[in-house]
């Protein structure tokens, strides 16, 4: 089999949608185009049931009822009506929000947004691992603290946070659990019970769905109450306005259910390719430090930092794959990854980092296409790196005093 | 971000990569900017005794841009007196790999590379060493003697 490139190995910013998917999608942009909340002719009511069935396939995934299910246009909203929504419905109980530092822009900057309008929130230091300790979640709350937002995985570094405990300590005292899910979700298996979470987000693009649509779980025993963030015709009951997109939202169920059926199979072959990519590029290439907890995280997800070459001229070097770095010089802010920052590895390794996300259409042949390149091309920019040579001639950078600039 | 076809050119085909002796008292070395910043410049410059730059190597730690940039000013210097490297400025450097503005750091760091160099050159020679480079960078130099190493 000849290998076909560019090699797509970011399927943590996005993924292609399954031609399956796709294809239950298709009818519902043409022939079955009604607005599911028109509910006087056929039209509108083959909407609603196709939107009730994507319902009943995503509360699946999560072990949730239908009913507590409200679609959104992706994850960005659902966070915001998560964090924003409860907060603000709870203003008069409390007003103390706790979350991480490396949580998903979309919770961290709501949060900012809350700060603004007078709540406290308390951002958490993950440990070095990437891992969200239970124990300081624990030691933030107050007797004034409402909501509690806690990603379920990361996206750079992929870690899984122990969600569960987290859980329990907010259900013990009453206090609201969000957990921001899109990268776990359809990946490895997530339970709304065994969490005890209260918000979960939840997006289709990273799912093999398609983009511009998600979820929000809201659970209702006990009833969790959120203030809207959207005026306007009472859809999703009340909880957000707006006509329902109904061939994303079938797209969204679809992946869902491909997902579920697929995860105990594909979490194994994804995760073999994984480490096969791992172990052959530690094989041969010599300090690649690897971010984030070794066991504790997504199958497809390996985050190394390949220290002395740096991660903007490893993209360009690996030009026939799409991974992505966190370095400053892949941002327009010039600033590292705030994950990897957050984790204290030190900026010169954070700006050293490559993101690898294997997916569902990765194969092993390109696996093995990308470890050799990698093997390769990181040999090259060691040669060109002063960093590097410094280190063969006994001379360890870290103990340099450089100016900064 | 997409990349000029020079930047390309140089980034892939790197000129002059290498080391020069830096014990050589006809070699002088300069050393700019910072890993924690994501970019490191070590160019190196050997300098003929009628004041001739007869050969440049460099060794970058940084982006495509700033390994261009290094690339670049060591075609450029070869060739020329001491005083006319001199007069390199980042911007002929920036428009020349049409740098877009978030890269004009990579070209200044390279300015003060040449800089660095022949400084440390006219320290070895016992000649006054020049004010440092007004380009608005600090300097690895200060801290770090190449010489001597860490």
């Amino acid at each position: 089999m000849t290998l076909k490139l560019p090699i797509y190995m970011d399927n943590h910013a996005t993924t292609p949608v399954d031609p399956r998917v796709l294809e239950q999608m298709l009818p519902y942009f043409t022939e079955k185009f009604g607005n599911a909340a028109s509910r006087n002719h056929s039209f509108g009511w083959t909407a609603e049931a196709a939107v009730e069935k994507a319902r009943e396939q995503v509360a699946a995934l999560i072990g949730a009822d239908p009913k507590e299910i409200v679609f959104t246009s992706g994850a960005t909203e659902s966070n915001n009506l998560a964090v924003k929504g409860s907060a603000l419905f709870l203003k008069d109980k409390g007003k103390h929000l706790v979350t991480s530092k490396i949580e998903h822009k979309a919770v961290l900057d709501s949060c900012r947004a809350l700060e603004r309008e007078g709540f406290e929130v308390t951002y958490l230091d993950p440990a070095r691992d990437g891992l969200i300790d239970p124990a300081k979640v624990q030691a933030a709350l107050r007797p004034d603290t409402i909501l509690v937002s806690v990603m379920f995985a990361n996206n750079e570094i992929g870690t899984i946070n122990d969600v569960s405990a987290i859980g329990a300590l907010c259900r013990e005292r009453g206090i609201y659990f969000h957990t921001d899910a899109v990268q776990g979700l359809g990946k490895v298996p997530f339970d709304v019970n065994a969490v005890k979470a209260d918000l979960v987000s939840i997006t289709a693009h990273k799912m093999y769905g398609p983009k511009g649509v998600g979820a929000l779980y809201v659970r209702r025993k006990p009833r969790v109450r959120l203030a809207p963030q959207m005026d306007g015709g009472g859809h999703e009951r009340g909880l957000r306005s707006g006509t329902l997109n109904v061939p994303s939202i079938v797209g969204l169920g679809a992946a869902a259910e491909l997902a579920r059926l697929e995860m105990p199979t594909e979490m194994v072959r994804i995760k073999g390719m994984r480490d096969r990519l791992r172990a052959r590029i530690e094989a041969a290439v010599p300090k690649a430090v690897l971010n984030g907890h070794p066991e504790k995280r997504l199958p497809g997800n390996l985050n190394l930092s390949f220290a002395y070459g740096e991660g903007e001229s490893m993209l360009m070097a690996l030009k026939d794959v799409a991974v992505s770095s966190g370095s400053a010089c892949t941002s327009a802010s010039l600033e590292p990854s705030y994950v990897l920052r957050a984790l204290g590895i030190g900026d010169d390794l954070a700006h050293s980092s490559i993101r690898f996300g294997i997916g569902r259409f990765n194969t092993e042949e390109e696996v093995d296409f990308v470890a050799d390149l990698v093997i390769r091309k990181v040999a090259k920019l060691r040669e060109l790196s002063p960093l590097w040579e410094m280190v063969q001639e006994g001379i360890d950078p870290n103990t340099v005093q450089w100016a900064a600039h | 971000m997409s990349y000029s076809t020079k930047v390309i050119d140089h980034y892939e085909n790197p000129r002059n990569v290498g080391t020069l002796d830096r014990n050589d008292p006809n070699v002088g070395t300069g050393l700019v900017g910072a890993p924690a910043c994501g970019d490191v410049m070590k160019l190196q410059i050997r300098i003929s005794d009628s004041g001739i730059i007869e050969d440049a190597r460099f060794k970058t730690f940084g982006c495509g841009s700033a390994i261009a940039s290094s690339s670049l000013v060591t075609e450029w210097v070869k060739g020329k007196s001491v005083d006319e490297a001199e007069k390199i400025k980042n911007q002929d450097i920036a428009r020349e790999l049409s740098l877009p503005p978030v890269k004009i750091h990579c070209s200044v760091l390279a300015e003060d590379a040449i800089k660095a160099a022949i400084a440390d050159y006219r320290k070895k020679k016992g000649e006054a060493i020049q004010a440092p480079s007004t380009a608005g960078e600090a300097h690895a130099r200060e801290a770090f003697d190449p010489a001597r190493g860490a």
